[in-house]
């Protein structure tokens, strides 16, 4: 039906991509920017990876080889900047791109014009970002939280800069989700009710109501720290009246709904790849939306939980262990519907269902670390721990990444419309999840036994977990190389993949030919 | 050239030899040397195999399932996607589970915050890259460093047992004696942790935090900071010198030049 109505259209004005390099800086067309999206946020992963690798190539062994720990701390702020702010939110908005116009039967985002802008405020401010690496004093060394007054009276110049990337990057995201939500809410091909949305426009609706929530929050901290280095206030300067535990307060509260930003729409993919793959429903459709809406509203009320050693009283220290604990719940809830959904169906193992699966037992590792890290007497311990960095690499890892690598293998026919290598696609996972868990679950020992996290050097009883996870950081980074290879292979010259090339697939992505026209459901569809 | 040489080369010994015959593998915390890092232990314990049991619980029922219904074995899928019972069932089970794991949380966290009855004082400032300890109730105050060599650090020469560790000054205090700690610091935040002590406490300019730990066996016990402070916040740790009391009131007459 749809191809009827390109023809339709075709009949009277040009819709094809235009020429050269302005198709692509003046384009309004969400598949179009959805893959700017998708290969600018891979390429900064690559460059937050290397970041990683210098940050383990120190570690190797104890003593100082490679860098200073001056480079160092700009090494581990710069990788989780980059990280988040670089590669995983602009990967998700990049499907949310490529994705929700085609699941809800849109012809494209609901506002084309503010999406280009949406992407090129990205690039600016993700170069500024890059830039300070460059600058007298070097980059941001007060680690990604930016804690005053390390990032204030101590910080370097570059601070300023980071601050002004801080604002631009997140008004590119406020944009990307104002995008996002008014899509969904005005968009929908008839008979699309809410409740018969693919549950990946689900999170993203959540995520993207999270978003305009808390980036604010977030430019109004970064904003007051320019105050306090350059107009003589002191919201967060002891010696002036201000408070410096007040700015990880204003942190947190963007901070914690932040790390749900980075998941969400992870469990949204997983929730789509799972039943593709076992051919059978998802289960509990509904209480995985109020599962999720609960996190969200959850994680409005647990941001102290990353503050339990500054002094909380007593109270605020109970409720925020008793709030952060109740996470698990809906969280559980989850996990326990994706294997609902496995179990007793008929599954079948290409590579972005692998993904998934490591997605849900890895994710399920960090989640129980998560729990234990809630526990706030053992907190006292655990805290700035490399049990923390385990922790959060085993969530955002098996969670943001594994979902992003899941669903570019999952959608890269619709895209490109030609299939990967189903052989080299397992090798990809196999060798990412080997590495991952060579190098990061000894860092769950290192935490315990008492190596704190943002060390560029430690004393030698921790040298030989350091050496293994350092090995299975190599062995993780080089192999996401492979996955370039495999995407390219395939563009260039894969076999060609139907419209649907999965056999349990369902949604309205699927009724579109491979690769989607420049311009899809110019007619919106009928949904039952 | 000859210091990169020597560099080199040290290097290259480092990563040849094996790396050090010191070092341990180390799983868990320390039990600790208190009552109250022996409870925590006992919750940290607790609650790990809590999670140990409800993840071995979670993977088994995932191995079950992917081995069980593969498409390549002729699996015909099923149909259902609801059941409410047993959504019912896994949302109140975690729930129970989780009052069990708070139940204790919340006692020790009520001892933790119990500083009074203190028979001793010493206030901690963090300083880039040092620290402070005053003993509030005598006339002692001195700054802890480290000790480590440079040369060390640089893989010039071999490093000792107590590499990053070790200070010129540590701090000594006498055990069984309910001593409080006052932290705070005199730059940017720091975080005073004795892994032994069972507790980390920030060290905030502008505040002044408390905690309190009573030492129940002599020893040496070594601690790092454990919040980002700047360059040097890999070098300045923490030793502590736990003496049984009459030696500690020595020491303490050693520092103040009085017999009495």
């Amino acid at each position: 039906m749809s191809s009827v109505a390109d023809a339709h259209a075709a009949d009277h004005h040009d819709h094809g991509p235009a020429k050269g390099i302005g198709r692509w800086l003046f384009t309004t067309n969400h598949k179009d920017i959805g893959t700017m999206y998708l290969v600018f946020s891979f390429a900064m992963f690559l460059a937050g990876g290397a970041m990683a690798m210098i940050i383990r190539a120190e570690l190797f062994q104890p003593g100082l080889q490679m860098v200073e720990p001056a480079f160092f701390n700009q090494m581990t702020t710069m990788h989780g900047l980059v990280m988040i702010f670089g590669a995983v939110m602009p990967a998700f908005v990049g499907l949310a791109n490529w994705m929700i116009p085609l699941m809800v039967g849109a012809p494209d985002m609901a506002l084309p014009r503010m999406n280009n802008w949406s992407f090129w405020l990205l690039v600016t401010g993700s170069l500024i970002l890059m830039s300070t690496l460059f600058m007298d004093g070097g980059a941001p060394n007060f680690g990604w939280t930016a804690y005053a007054p390390l990032s204030t009276t101590y910080g370097p110049d570059s601070t300023t800069f980071f601050i002004f990337s801080v604002h631009i990057l997140g008004i590119s995201s406020i944009m990307g989700a104002i995008n996002v939500i008014a899509t969904i809410i005005n968009m929908r091909a008839p008979g699309m009710t809410l409740m018969k949305m693919p549950m990946f426009v689900w999170t993203w609706l959540i995520t993207a109501f999270l978003l305009i929530a808390v980036l604010p929050v977030l430019a109004g901290a970064v904003t007051m720290l320019l105050m306090d280095i350059h107009f003589g206030t002191a919201f967060f300067d002891a010696a002036g009246g201000g408070d410096p535990v007040l700015y990880q307060h204003i942190f947190w509260f963007f901070g914690h709904p932040e790390v749900y930003i980075l998941i969400l729409p992870a469990f949204g993919i997983i929730s789509q790849i799972i039943p593709t793959f076992s051919r059978k429903p998802l289960f509990g459709y509904t209480s995985m939306v109020y599962a999720t809406a609960a996190i969200a509203i959850l994680s409005f009320l647990v941001w102290s939980h990353h503050m339990f050693t500054v002094g909380l009283p007593l109270p605020g220290e109970l409720f925020f262990m008793y709030a952060t604990m109740i996470i698990a719940v809906p969280t559980g809830v989850k996990i326990f519907n994706w294997i609902t959904t496995m179990f007793r169906g008929s599954i079948s193992f290409e590579t972005p269902m692998l993904f998934a699966i490591g997605f849900v037992v890895l994710f399920t590792v960090g989640g129980l670390s998560g729990v234990m890290l809630a526990i706030a007497p053992a907190d006292f311990q655990y805290h700035d721990t490399y049990f923390v960095v385990a922790h959060f690499h085993y969530v955002l890892i098996p969670g943001a990444i594994y979902g992003i690598f899941a669903s570019v293998y999952y959608w890269l026919p619709k895209w490109s419309g030609r299939m990967y290598s189903e052989a080299l696609g397992k090798a990809h996972f196999w060798l990412s999840f080997i590495g991952l868990n060579i190098a990061f679950f000894p860092m769950h020992f290192l935490g315990l036994a008492g190596m704190p996290r943002r060390y560029a050097d430690y004393p030698i009883q921790f040298a030989n977990f350091n050496q293994v996870s350092t090995i299975g950081a190599f062995l993780f980074g080089a192999s996401q190389l492979l996955l370039v290879f495999i995407v390219y292979r395939a563009v260039k010259n894969g076999p060609k993949a139907d419209a649907k090339p999965w056999e349990g697939a369902e949604g309205l992505e699927w009724t579109v030919p491979s690769p989607a026209p420049y311009h899809t459901f110019e007619q919106p569809p009928r949904v039952d | 050239m000859s210091v990169q040489a020597l560099r080199a080369g040290a290097l290259a010994t480092a990563v040849t030899a094996p790396s050090s015959a010191l070092a341990e593998w180390g799983v868990n915390l320390p039990e600790g040397v208190t009552s109250i890092s022996n409870t925590i232990y006992d919750i940290h314990m607790w609650v790990f195999w809590i999670c140990v049991v409800i993840g071995v619980g979670v993977f088994l029922a995932i191995l079950w399932s992917v081995l069980a219904y593969r498409h390549s074995k002729g699996a015909k899928p099923a149909h259902f996607h609801e059941n409410t019972t047993v959504e019912i069932i896994w949302t109140v089970i975690p729930f129970l589970i989780l009052i069990m794991m708070a139940i204790p949380a919340t006692g020790t966290l009520v001892d933790m915050y119990d500083t009074s009855d203190a028979e001793m004082e010493i206030k901690v400032t963090g300083y880039q890259w040092r620290w402070q300890y005053e003993y509030m109730d005598e006339d002692i105050s001195f700054f802890s460093s480290a000790d480590t060599p440079r040369d060390a650090e640089r893989n010039l020469i071999e490093k000792t047992e107590d590499y990053k560790y070790s200070v010129d000054n540590p701090l000594v205090l006498p055990v069984d004696t309910k001593i409080r700690f006052l932290i705070t610091s005199n730059d940017v935040i720091h975080s005073w942790w004795v892994p032994e002590f069972g507790w980390k406490q920030d060290a905030i300019p502008g505040f002044i935090n408390k905690n309190w730990t009573k030492i129940e066996e002599p020893g040496t016990y070594y601690g790092l900071c454990a919040e980002l402070c700047g360059q040097g916040h890999s070098d300045m740790p923490i030793e502590v010198k736990a003496v049984p009391k009459d030696e500690y009131r020595e020491w303490v007459a050693e520092q103040t030049g009085d017999d009495g």
